[in-house]
């Protein structure tokens, strides 16, 4: 396969705040590779610089063979851009938000109302298509935003968090239509800070942390970077001393790693099972309850908080 | 250009789907403009056109009846509270009073206007008709039309005077009633009656202005109802720069641009759907006072043109506004301080005329002045010709406001990718 997208030492500055920091990268024709890493890493920035909507400060990115920097209207007519906040006109309806979308794609006729048709009934809003979008529930706007992406059958598609504040339901059927647009040939480049997203879609993941990537691969060749550690989850009670706890599980010799966020406290181990008992002899001895236990088998997750010494919460 | 025009259609279909922005556009100029023609009294009967004190100055250099009657008729008790006359004898020092803006107007009545009226009826030589000149300040077209008005509807009465006086003699020399040699002085007699019969009349009041044959009707709410769309154009101009605004900050506007149309595209189709909406803003005002309030706007060429020279400068201003602020908040409250600055200053409160020199020059930053004077002069019988110069003034403003606004756009980088 023919790499689709390259990046190049990507730099994009807002005066003194580094944003992306040489960033390296390629997305080959027919891939879903993953942007993951936590809120503020860089993912925005570098999908913003990529779809030609920033410069960059320096460095540079071809999609299809064209500069993002030196020939943007034709790097446009090849990409999709879903963004991350809704960028829809409430006061239109469905079909009348894709139509103006269409056109300004370059879309029009018999051409615009049959890809009109075939997007209304892909996310599957074909019966509402005629209501104003602010009298859809989240769920559907974000389908709507999805759908105007995909309009004129982009080569490379960027999806920019698009399950961020939605239900479950909602969340399910984005992520089941981006493995069917894969399947129909579209590349998809797709920014997410849920492991779980990133690790049910991709076939390849880079890691971005403070505007650089710490690691990129296929989730196995990520993985493997944890070894064979385990990851044990220990939940404890609102207003128990998290740090402590964490500190004392650092004395246990099996621990790699001790983490803490949102009550939670995640340690990495090649032997989650026999770090149980003194863990809970820790906790006992600084009086601090454990409520619950999750053992973990390597995964991204893990693989960030190996890099990084943060979840990717955090 | 395609894309220009679908952005401004979108435009134009939101701004009439924003129940909000609609209440101020259409609702609100045509409540007021109802509220202050039941203030001045157009819908009673009693309407006054709140319009007085006119300075005018009268040189009379006719030493007959006529002249002397014009006079009279401008000092009469009808005309009191409307114009101010003063008398004057030098013709230069009147002009100048009216150059340097103290006074509307100066009428001059010429040396033997009674004697080339009022000639002898057997006397076969035709007479050249008389002219009495009036001289403006261009600067007052309201002021001016309502002296024009007096003039004619006098002048109307001396025709109708001379004419009599004509048929009347020949028909008495006909039938032997006369001698031919007294026929001059019973002529005159007639004439002097008639003519002067003007002087009396109770019918003189502020309308038609027979300029271009047609009756025209000065009507109050032909100063209030342009004076309304216009101060609530500015507000059409300001929302548009809201929305583009608002657009950056919703993601539609991102979007925009990193689909395949260019910046320069993006921006000249929301100047074009502010420019669209605020044209049918005013149109639609100017149909619906004629539909309900009879009111009579003028020449629809020279309306259609003013319309859109107003328009296009408002939107300038608009564009400024949006260059300057840093929110669509901000574009709100700026626009709205403007949009009441701009009515009390271009007159849509009150007429300009009689306010300080200064104060008339300060007006003409704001399309409202301008096109407060074309639309004054439109409703008074005026044609496109007339308008011109506001109509200039207008495109100028607009121009050189969206030179303005593009380098501040430019500079703050609002619509660049």
């Amino acid at each position: 396969m023919t790499n689709l997208l390259e990046v190049k030492n990507l730099v994009k500055k807002y005066g003194e705040y580094t944003a992306v920091n040489g960033i390296s990268f390629s997305i080959k024709d027919g891939e879903i590779f993953s942007l993951l890493g936590p809120n503020g890493a860089g993912k925005t920035t570098t999908i913003s610089v990529l779809s030609t909507l920033y410069t960059p400060t320096s460095g540079d990115a071809s999609i299809g063979g064209y500069s993002v920097s030196r020939e943007p209207m034709l790097v446009r007519s090849l990409i999709g851009v879903v963004p991350q906040e809704l960028a829809l006109y409430d006061d239109l309806t469905a079909r009348e938000n894709l139509s103006f979308w269409g056109q300004m794609y370059g879309l029009s006729g018999r051409t615009l109302k049959s890809r009109i048709d075939e997007v209304l009934e892909q996310i599957g809003l074909v019966e509402k298509a005629g209501n104003r979008i602010k009298t859809y529930s989240g769920g559907m706007k974000r389908r709507v935003n999805i759908g105007v992406g995909l309009l004129h059958r982009p080569r490379l598609l960027f999806m920019d968090e698009p399950t961020v504040g939605i239900d479950p339901q909602s969340r399910r059927a984005i992520l089941d239509s981006v493995k069917d647009l894969n399947q129909q040939g579209m590349t998809v480049l797709y920014t997410t800070h849920y492991m779980e997203e990133a690790h049910e879609l991709s076939d390849r993941v880079a890691i971005i942390d403070h505007g650089e990537l710490i690691a990129l691969g296929t989730q196995a060749e990520l993985t493997h970077q944890v070894g064979e550690n385990d990851t044990l989850v220990l939940h404890i009670d609102e207003g128990q001393d998290c740090e402590s706890l964490a500190q004392a599980m650092r004395t246990i010799p099996s621990v790699l790693f001790a983490n803490t966020s949102d009550h939670e406290i995640s340690l990495i181990t090649p032997e989650a099972e026999e770090i149980l008992a003194p863990a809970v002899t820790k906790a006992n001895e600084l009086g601090i309850k454990i409520r619950s236990v999750d053992i973990k088998e390597p995964n991204l997750e893990a693989v960030f908080l190996h890099l990084t010494g943060r979840a990717l919460r955090d | 250009m395609k894309k220009i025009f679908l952005i401004g259609i979108k435009d134009v279909r939101l701004a009439m789907r924003d129940r909000t922005a609609l209440l101020m556009m259409l609702l609100a100029p045509f409540i007021l403009t109802l509220g202050l023609g039941f203030v001045t009294g157009r819908f009673s009967g009693t309407s006054s056109s709140g319009i007085s004190n006119i300075h005018v100055i009268i040189v009379n250099q006719d030493a007959g009846q006529v002249g002397s009657a014009l006079v009279d008729l401008l000092h009469s008790p009808d005309l009191q509270e409307l114009v101010l006359v003063r008398d004057m004898s030098d013709e230069v020092a009147a002009r100048q009073l009216v150059d340097t803006g103290q006074n509307a107007g100066v009428i001059i009545i010429p040396p033997g206007f009674t004697d080339s009226i009022i000639s002898s009826p057997t006397t076969s030589a035709k007479t050249e008709i008389p002219q009495i000149e009036l001289y403006t300040d261009p600067t007052r077209p309201t002021s001016v039309g309502v002296i024009k008005t007096i003039l004619d509807q006098f002048l109307s009465q001396v025709e109708t005077g001379r004419i009599g006086a004509e048929v009347t003699i020949t028909q008495l020399i006909t039938n032997g009633l006369v001698q031919v040699q007294d026929a001059a002085a019973i002529g005159q007699e007639i004439g002097v009656q008639q003519a002067t019969a003007a002087g009396q009349t109770n019918a003189i009041t502020i309308k038609d202005v027979t300029s271009n044959g047609k009756t025209i009707q000065f009507d109050v709410l032909g100063y209030m109802a342009p004076g309304m769309a216009l101060m609530f154009l500015m507000f059409t101009a300001s929302y548009g720069g809201r929305v583009l605004l608002a657009e950056r900050n919703q993601g539609t506007l991102p979007r925009l641009l990193v689909s395949p149309t260019t910046s320069a595209q993006v921006l000249g189709g929301k100047i074009f759907g502010t420019f669209l909406t605020g044209a049918a803003q005013v149109f639609i005002l100017i149909l619906a006072s004629t539909l309900f309030f009879g009111l009579q706007w003028g020449d629809p060429l020279g309306i259609l043109v003013l319309v859109l020279a107003a328009v296009f400068a408002a939107v300038g201003w608009g564009m400024l506004i949006t260059a300057v602020a840093k929110t669509p908040g901000q574009v709100n409250w700026i626009g709205t301080a403007i949009m009441l600055l701009f009515g009390l200053l271009g007159g849509s409160f009150l007429n300009l005329e009689g306010m300080p020199g200064w104060f008339e020059l300060v007006s003409k930053i704001t399309p409202n002045a301008w096109g407060l004077d074309g639309f004054t002069t439109l409703a008074m019988g005026g044609n496109l010709s007339n308008v011109m110069s506001p109509v200039l003034g207008l495109l100028a403003m607009g121009i050189i406001l969206f030179i303005a606004s593009l380098l501040l756009f430019n500079r703050k980088g609002i619509i660049q990718r």
